[in-house]
């Protein structure tokens, strides 16, 4: 455990936490990117090198730009977004047990007193795209299936239909 | 004479080596506990020196290319031939009243400006500028300039967002659409590079391209495939970087200027010194990725150091750049998502397969021009057939105008 | 403590954030955020386990495994990041809120 790591920890976590109870909901979003930038400098950190960037690639630069679009496309309802009294202590005395459980389990289990290898695991570019196309080719085209059909499903979803009332506004507009 | 050709090559290289030299002696000569400082300082210092004193150059450059093609003359008070136009440019932004609008979110507002211009500086981190120099070596290098890359459309989301003006919120909010849109075919257009070179090292990259067939280099911009790559690549940086005819994100006419119209001051110049980051980032990942980074363009150049080459191939880069902004008009919306999605976007896939082709078939002699004349016959029937079929249907006639009257 | 375990803690964290998140908020949308938190989390156990694991010493076969899984799992991530806003905003355009506690019409 060196220092960066605990800085980082440090970013992501209290990040996390920022984005999870602030009022405003593109605060949140902000703070998410930063939590998912944190994540990515802690992959980073443990030698991971292509997960760590690919990380930052699909959640700095994808997901979080995707919330922050639905958040901006979904305004209005932004009056009501305060964390709700009962609901945000039932939530936090919920997770606060669940963390307390798997905290017990992580420091009682053999894994505290097991044996860690000093040095990282290498995991080269090149060898990680010979594991996708060789081992990993059936889950590899599966994904690509998925992404595909997620992309069509989502552009249809989110697609605005012609509906009478709306044409009645762009009318009397 | 043959000792003077030993001599000559030693000397050059000794010149081409200088910088790490320099490193390597000033680490090895400081004490052992402010080894790790002084590293650091020599690799962050030189890009914190020299890139900004690039962009000083550009935008004299840029105004007197740009005050040329349009008739007239550029700076040319401030010192010899306008030169010091730059450092007038700066005292005045710096003594500028920094004003931040009342309704604006304060902490968001501050920021924007601060991670657009680190993320900028970022990118350099993989660029290899000269032989054996280049800040760190990442084997995943490419993949970290995109990842650091995707993290400005967040910034300028923030700093348009923040201000809480509809002009600055309409300008991320394309720029973000644009650069979304033009990162696919960004990142498709270098996948064909990644897949001939098989790395995503940049540095590996040069070495692979800095070979030599006689005085020829094996620069990927001179095959089918890495030709229409760079096109491709150098179209879709312009629009990365809200480079015209793509800069519709700070369409002066339209939306005043965008994203950083509520910033003034040093924050504003701090928007724009990134934005010329960013253009001197992606043209040298194109430099590196098709027209051979620091490698000179004939064997016998070589002599010449290779950094020079880079910052010459920079240059030039730059002055395309200048000369494009100067003579095309605007894209519109609808165009510049059409262009993306309908165009580019097939045409990188395209060049994909194209690559693949060029990989795989064998290379004797008779099989050099037939590669290439298949490799061609791939790229460039699509394009016809590409360029043909989004033209069909579309008349060019005179304009309508619904709203202004003719004078 | 040994590093293995510091970073499994800092998961089991940052997957709880997630959680109190998922279940306090009421914004749909930050209901989603808190699942890719704790997706995250999870990712952050197999990078963990990837590094510090004794697998790796044991069989170079299976060396990339933890990296593997995680590279599909933001693929996964990110497809249920674009459908699941695509859908908020489906039920948006049709409720105008995106209140998971508004959200009721199917309660018998």
């Amino acid at each position: 455990m060196t220092v960066s790591f605990v800085l980082l920890a440090l970013l992501t976590l209290s990040a996390a936490v920022a984005a999870m109870s602030m009022p405003r909901l593109i605060h949140c979003a902000l703070a998410l990117a930063v939590a998912f930038t944190g994540l990515g400098g802690i992959f980073l950190n443990l030698g991971a090198e292509f997960v760590g960037l690919a990380q930052l690639l699909v959640y700095v630069g994808a997901v979080a730009i995707l919330i922050v679009f639905a958040i901006l496309l979904t305004r209005g309802s932004e009056v009501s977004m305060r964390p709700g009294a009962r609901s945000a202590i039932s939530g936090t005395v919920i997770a606060l047990a669940v963390f307390a459980v798997l905290a017990h389990a992580v420091l009682t289990s053999g894994v505290s007193r097991m044996a860690t290898t000093a040095v990282t695991p290498s995991n080269r570019v090149q060898e990680i795209g010979v594991t996708l196309l060789q081992q990993y080719v059936l889950p590899l085209e599966v994904i690509a299936l998925l992404l595909t059909a997620a992309l069509i499903g989502a552009v249809i979803l989110a697609w605005r239909e012609k509906s009478p009332a709306a044409q009645e506004g762009a009318e009397t507009r | 004479m043959n000792g003077y050709f030993a001599m000559a090559t030693g000397l050059a290289e000794r010149v081409d080596q200088i910088f790490v030299t320099f490193d390597h002696w000033a680490v090895t000569n400081t004490p052992e506990p402010l080894r790790w400082l002084v590293s650091i300082l020599l690799i962050v210092v030189p890009i914190l020196a020299v890139f900004p004193g690039l962009f000083a150059l550009t935008t004299v450059l840029e105004r007197k290319g740009l005050g040329r093609i349009q008739n007239r003359y550029g700076p040319n008070r401030v010192g010899p031939y306008g030169l010091l136009q730059p450092i007038a440019d700066a005292v005045k932004s710096l003594t500028k009243e920094d004003v931040v609008p009342r309704t604006a979110d304060g902490v968001v507002h501050y920021l924007a400006p601060l991670v657009i211009v680190s993320t900028a500086f970022l990118a350099y981190a993989v660029l290899p500028v000269g032989r054996n120099m280049i800040a760190v070596h990442l084997d995943a290098g490419l993949l970290f300039f995109f990842a650091i890359g995707s993290a400005t459309e967040l910034a300028v989301f923030m700093a348009g967002w923040s201000s809480r003006n509809k002009y600055s919120l309409l300008g991320a909010m394309r720029a973000i659409a644009q650069m979304i849109s033009y990162e696919v075919p960004l990142i498709l257009s270098s996948i064909a590079v990644i897949m001939i070179a098989g790395t995503l090292s940049p540095e590996k990259i040069v070495l692979e391209q800095a070979q030599y067939t006689g005085i020829f280099p094996h620069w990927y911009v001179f095959t089918p495939w890495g030709f229409a790559g760079f096109l491709l690549f150098m179209t879709a940086a312009a629009a990365e970087t809200n480079r015209s005819p793509f800069d519709l994100p700070e369409g002066e006419s339209e939306i005043i200027a965008g994203y950083f119209v509520e910033y003034s001051g040093f924050k504003f110049a701090l928007f724009f010194l990134a934005e010329y980051l960013e253009i001197f980032a992606v043209s040298g990942l194109g430099i590196t990725l098709f027209l051979g980074g620091w490698s000179a363009p004939l064997s016998f150049l070589a002599v010449i150091p290779s950094w020079i080459w880079f910052f010459a191939k920079l240059l030039v880069m730059i002055g395309v750049f200048i000369w494009v902004r100067g003579t095309m008009p605007r894209l519109r919306m609808d165009q510049l998502m059409n262009f993306a999605w309908k165009f580019m976007l097939p045409m990188a896939l395209i060049d994909m397969v194209c690559a693949g082709v060029w990989r795989f078939l064998p290379g004797g002699a008779l099989w050099v021009v037939l590669r290439w004349l298949i490799c061609a016959a791939i790229i460039v029937v699509p394009y016809v057939a590409l360029a043909r079929g989004l033209e069909q249907g579309r008349k060019i006639e005179q304009r309508v105008y619904r709203y202004a009257e003719e004078g | 403590m040994n590093p293995l375990s510091a970073c499994l803690i800092v998961a089991a964290f940052l997957f709880c954030v997630g959680l109190a998140g998922a279940l306090s908020r009421s914004s749909a949308i930050l209901v989603l955020a808190g699942i890719e938190l704790m997706l995250g989390a999870a990712n952050l156990n197999f990078i963990a386990f990837w590094r510090y694991g004794a697998l790796a010493a044991v069989s170079p076969f299976h060396s990339l495994t933890g990296i593997v899984f995680v590279l599909f799992s933001i693929g996964v991530a990110a497809a249920e990041a674009a459908v699941g806003l695509a859908l908020i905003l489906a039920i948006y355009r049709y409720t105008k809120s995106c209140n998971v506690t508004q959200i009721t019409e199917l309660k018998g």
